[in-house]
């Protein structure tokens, strides 16, 4: 499905490079996750791969279902099916959620050649959705990510990737901020999207949430580089000892 | 200046005025009405038509607004109805600054009456007489608006309303451009009586040149709501001069909508002069092109206890197009607990264009809370990126940002259907044009 080769990215201001050679396949139906150390380039591959500016590729290449990726616009990508929930969700005051998730639902059916969906019928579907992750009306109504708590927010990333249904889902930290019962409920979110024609790719600081969203695979991303690739006991010891071993393992 | 600049800019004024006086001629009137209008040239003559130079016409140049013929300007055809016209109103429509009586609607709405303005000026004895001229002068001290008091001397259409009670649908004027060089000068009058309440909608170009004053009157717990769209012509320019006077417990509120237009100066001036009065002034605007030019110039008086203004000015600039803002909040002494607010904004969608802005606060009473605020900004491109990875295209996100950063100026607007049906007209322009 997301096929990562070689990808080095440097900074379009500064010439730091950050990642410096990512390999990474995602295979459909399946989960993949990105543990790692803070500043080791997690966000940073997440931003790339959905076409935020900033960032320059200076080698490498990325494809979904064998379409080049880099080369899109972010709309473009989005309508391709990736979708990154964000690490930090962006406030947008004056712009209805409701509004902002049915426009975006209905620009990528219009790119995808599909009929716009119909007030009624979006508004029963995004009740539905909704509903399953304990999202109000209120909050349906209010400004994107406004006034949110941090769950809420990352509760409402959930929400539109619910509601846009991706091919690749992108999660960024979407554990960071989360009490345990907001975990359980993003968890059961992104578990109800599991199926055999989509992959994830889920980053995460700490193995918590993959006792949620248990992975298939699980790679350890250090200083802009997988480091390593394992099954879910990479993570649990990660857990256990930390990044020290591993790295100092690789190294 | 020195006094050999000023006075050769007084002469300058001197010529500039005549040569636009010489090309008109003053309307046929009752006794009061030609005395009214007298007064008004006489005022005319001695302050001069608007000069570059002037304190208030530094950032919008007056020329094509003063000289004796009006610039032309292309026709229009924006392929849609005018606003409002689904809604159940009372609607007159005025061709090129002419009430079109065929075209409009009866003038009787319960609640209220209504006139047309030659037909008030021709009889003896009128209500409108303590009005006409009368507010517009009010607002002529300490700024000078001489196009107001051009029009005062030479307006020859308009209505005159005088409301009494609770009318059960708003009267509606739309103003249509059928002509390249119509040069329209309307003046309208409306006086809400103790207690009543009118809602006044405006939608249209009016005319390749128009100047309109509006004069209203807002007795003691009256209301008035005032609603109005510039139309979209490219071309046209517009003189707009808007005088209220607020008695006690009233309420006042305008919001404008502006889109296109190469030149718009829209002045506002309100006179709180009962307790406990309300006024609101607000307005939205999207212009394109460098030869665009708008100018909100709002002075608000304090003259009362314990009223509140607001003014919210909000521009969406592109190419090279230009927004002006001239507010000013003044608190007379002894016009203690006044709230005061202003805020005018720019969203600049490029280098090219520019947002200029003098917000003025003079406060002469000591118990008050006042607060105002001018910003420049550029689209939020986090919020940009974050829209266009939900799949949102580059240019409808740009405009649901655009619609985003106006909507504090359209939530002035009282009720919500007019609202509505303002921001789907507007997003509708924006899409099309994006197109
Ligand atoms: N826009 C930026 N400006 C400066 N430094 C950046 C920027 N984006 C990322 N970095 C740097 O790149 C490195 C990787 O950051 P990031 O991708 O956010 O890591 P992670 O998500 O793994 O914590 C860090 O050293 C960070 O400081
Ligand atoms: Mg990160």
């Amino acid at each position: 499905m997301l096929q990562i080769n070689n990808l080095h990215v440097k900074l379009e201001e500064e010439d730091k490079q950050i990642l410096k050679g990512v390999d990474l396949t995602v295979e459909a139906g399946k989960v993949h996750a990105i543990m790692g150390p803070n500043g080791s380039g997690k966000s940073t591959l997440s931003y790339v791969l959905s076409g935020r500016e900033g960032y320059e590729v200076t080698d490498g290449s990325v494809s979904l279902e064998g379409e080049d990726v880099l080369e899109l616009e972010p709309e473009e990508r989005a309508a391709l099916g990736i979708f990154l929930a964000f690490q930090y969700p962006i406030e947008i005051p004056g712009v209805g959620n409701m509004t902002f998730l049915r426009t975006a639902l209905n620009a990528q059916r219009k790119a995808k050649g599909q009929e716009e969906m119909s007030a009624a019928d979006f508004l029963k579907l995004i009740r539905e959705k909704a509903k399953d992750l304990k999202i109000d009306a209120d909050m349906l109504k209010r400004p994107v990510n406004v006034g949110f708590s941090g769950g809420e927010k990352k509760r409402n990333e959930i929400l539109q990737m619910a509601v846009l249904e991706p091919k690749m889902c992108i999660l960024d930290e979407t554990d960071s901020g989360l009490d345990v019962d907001a975990m359980k409920l993003v968890a059961d979110g992104v578990n109800a999207l599991r199926s055999e024609g989509r992959g994830f790719l889920v980053i995460t600081h700490y193995q918590r949430l993959l006792d949620h969203i248990v992975p298939d695979v699980v790679h350890i991303m250090a200083d802009g580089r997988i480091v390593k690739t394992g099954g879910p006991e990479l993570a649990l010891e990660v857990e256990k000892n930390g990044y020290g071993d591993i790295l100092a393992e690789v190294a | 200046m020195p006094a050999v600049a000023k006075q050769k800019l007084a002469e300058l004024k001197r010529d500039a005025t005549e040569d636009r006086l010489a090309a008109m001629s003053l309307p046929e009137g009752a006794g009061w009405a030609a005395e009214a209008r007298g007064a008004a040239l006489a005022r005319v003559r001695e302050m001069g038509l608007p000069h570059p130079r002037d304190e208030y016409w530094k950032f919008t140049r007056p020329e094509t607004l003063t000289r004796a013929e009006a610039p032309k300007a292309a026709l229009f055809d924006g392929g849609e109805p005018h606003l409002f016209h689904e809604r159940d109103r009372l609607h007159l429509v005025f061709r090129d600054g002419v009430l079109d009586m065929t075209a409009s609607d009866a003038l009787t709405l319960d609640g209220i009456e209504i006139e047309r303005l030659s037909d008030a000026m021709a009889k003896d004895i009128h209500w409108a007489r303590d009005v006409y001229g009368v507010l517009e002068t009010n607002g002529q001290n300490p700024v000078q608006r001489p196009l107001a008091a051009l029009n005062t001397a030479y307006a020859s259409d308009g209505v005159v309303i005088r409301v009494t009670g609770k009318p059960a649908k708003p009267v509606c004027l739309t103003y249509l451009h059928e002509s390249e060089d119509s040069d329209a000068i309307l003046h309208h009058v409306v006086r809400v009586e103790e207690g009543a309440e009118m809602t006044l909608l405006e939608t249209g170009p009016a005319a390749a040149r128009f100047n309109k004053v509006m004069e209203v009157d807002v007795a003691d717990n009256a209301t008035f709501h005032h609603v109005r769209a510039q139309g979209r012509d490219h071309e046209r320019r517009a003189v707009t001069g808007t005088f209220a006077r607020l008695g006690s417990e009233s309420t006042f509120k305008s919001f404008t909508m502006t889109v296109n237009g190469v030149l718009t100066r829209n002045e506002c001036v309100i006179e709180l002069t009962g307790d406990d009065a309300v006024a609101h002034v607000a307005g939205a605007c999207v212009g394109d092109g460098d030869d665009f030019h708008h100018d909100d110039t709002v002075f608000v008086t304090h003259d009362a206890v314990n009223c509140e203004s607001r003014q919210v000015f909000k521009k969406v600039l592109r190419n090279g197009a230009t927004g002006v803002f001239q507010g000013k909040i003044l608190v007379k002494e002894g016009a203690q607990k006044t709230d005061g607010y202003q805020i005018s904004q720019s969203l600049l969608l490029d280098d090219d264009s520019q947002f200029l802005a003098k917000p003025e606060l003079e406060i002469y009473a000591d118990d008050v809370a006042c607060s105002h605020g001018s910003t420049s900004g550029a689209i939020d491109e986090t919020a940009l990126f974050y829209l266009r990875s939900r799949g949102v295209p580059t240019a409808q996100a740009t405009d649901l940002l655009v619609l985003a950063f106006l909507a504090e100026a359209l939530e002035e607007i009282e009720d919500e259907s007019i609202a509505e049906e303002m921001v789907e007209r507007l997003s509708g322009w924006l899409e099309r044009r994006a197109a």
